[in-house]
């Protein structure tokens, strides 16, 4: 269409021109579409038939991963050589705002699809056979950092609580206000720690006294810090980040 | 008097699965390049962020979406291109043979903007080698990838490339490669403007 509009102008250009006038044009149009694009796409996630399909696929990717998951297959372990120190602080809030939580008065509440949902106190969890294992710690934003961290199997605990291990997910609720719940099958994979220590410490509050859940076969937002209480359901419980669009499987 | 010139032949270089696969492609390298320069920026590998302005998603968590999204889209249309490629034999007859020499001496009259095109329907030697070039580039770009999404359940993978921190840089790296070649492939459709109907059309003038 501008080529026509131009039409009458360029009749009295030589074709070298012509075509060079013509290049230009190509290279502004191209441009121009690639910016219209670039402009639509800042404000493409908020439309809500984008934003509609972006969530189907993220669905679907969590149901691709679990059928990737294979509850057998370790995450790599480390020699203490390659730990990384020190270890880097992460919580949706700044270091400064980290929750103390009381050792004395602390309890672990269980409700949901368990049989013994009685509370249990520290030393109570304490008192559980107890494993290490030195994995590496890998964050949705792309970093990653080895650490050591000691507890009891999420499975041996989930067997001592009578949970329904046939259920869809594990639910946590933390005293910092933050959440999240993960599939069964992870829940029981032999790497899943209930976690007590850090570096061979009781685990300092910046790490999630007095407790976190240790899944080296998900992303480190899936890793819960200060639980305060643990339930089972069938009922997809979200979670801080995946309720704003985190991938809620995000499994290593 | 002057030479009656014979009808302009039309000749088809571009099949139809070629050409959709190659917008396709297009759309699916856009997606996935501007969403990871913000994935990129929530943990820089080196010292320097992409400009927000060039990036899809909003913030991370909305680049994320994007960029696992396109992933299907890419990596499906990339296996119709590889297999239509190997089975029609059209990677054979089209980027074969490629030498050394050839290239070198592509490159070279390229620069000096003797680059002749007089027969659009063969691709030359440099084509050659740039079109092979990206192909290994995107593999190499979904199976690194893949590593950095999966550092566990495809451990195998991720360890070809030195673990999960070596697959972050070639992810970066096989990034840059595409974004060079695309960069200088439209640079070269844009002194070659009449190549560009073609991959819409399928059809070029030979001469």
């Amino acid at each position: 269409m501008k080529r026509r509009a131009m039409g009458h102008r360029l009749d009295h250009q030589s074709p070298k021109e012509i075509a060079l006038i013509e290049r230009r044009l190509f290279l502004r149009q191209t441009l121009s579409l690639g910016a219209l694009a670039l402009l639509s796409g800042c404000n493409l996630t908020e439309e809500e038939g984008v934003q509609s399909v972006l969530s189907k696929m993220s669905r679907w990717n969590d149901g691709v991963q679990a059928w990737l998951f294979d509850p057998k297959r370790l995450a790599q372990e480390y020699p203490a050589s390659a730990i990384t120190d020190p270890f880097p602080f992460n919580a949706y809030y700044g270091e400064d705002e980290v929750r103390e939580v009381d050792a004395g008065s602390y309890s672990l509440e269980l409700s949901g699809l368990i049989r013994e949902r009685k509370p249990w106190t520290l030393p109570e969890l304490y008192a559980l056979p107890q494993t290490s294992q030195t994995t590496r710690h890998i964050c949705v934003e792309g970093w990653s950092a080895i650490g050591k961290w000691s507890g009891v199997r999420f499975s041996t605990f989930l067997e001592r609580i009578g949970a329904d291990t046939g259920a869809k997910y594990v639910g946590f609720k933390c005293a910092d206000d933050y959440y999240t719940s993960i599939d069964m099958a992870s829940a029981l994979h032999p790497q899943t720690l209930l976690a007590f220590r850090f570096a061979d410490q009781i685990l300092p509050p910046k790490y999630g006294f007095p407790m976190k859940l240790r899944i080296p076969t998900k992303l480190g937002f899936k890793n819960p810090k200060h639980i305060k209480a643990i339930f089972v359901t069938n009922m997809y419980p979200g979670g801080y980040w995946e309720d704003q669009g985190y991938n809620w499987f995000s499994g290593s | 008097m002057s030479a009656i010139q014979p009808p302009a032949a039309w000749v088809k270089v571009h099949p139809a699965v070629v050409r959709l696969t190659h917008w396709i492609n297009a759309l699916a390298i856009f997606v996935m390049v501007t969403s990871g320069w913000r994935i990129y920026n929530a943990s820089p590998l080196f010292d320097f962020k992409f400009p927000r302005d060039l990036t899809l998603g909003g913030w991370l968590g909305g680049s994320l979406q994007w960029h696992f999204a396109a992933m299907w889209l890419l990596a499906v249309n990339g296996l119709v291109y590889l297999l239509y490629g190997f089975i029609s034999g059209r990677f054979r007859s089209r980027f074969l043979p490629i030498t050394l020499r050839g290239i070198l001496g592509d490159v070279g009259d390229a620069l000096r903007g003797k680059l002749a095109h007089d027969d659009l329907t063969v691709y030359n030697m440099a084509q050659r080698a740039a079109y092979v070039a990206i192909i290994l580039a995107i593999v190499v770009l979904v199976a690194s990838g893949l590593a950095i999404w999966k550092p566990v359940q495809l451990q195998w993978l991720a360890a070809i490339m030195g673990g999960f921190e070596g697959a972050r840089l070639v992810h970066f790296l096989a990034m840059c490669a595409v974004v060079l070649i695309v960069a200088v492939h439209v640079v070269m459709v844009i002194l070659v403007p009449r190549t560009f109907p073609s991959m819409i059309t399928g059809n070029i003038r030979s001469r």
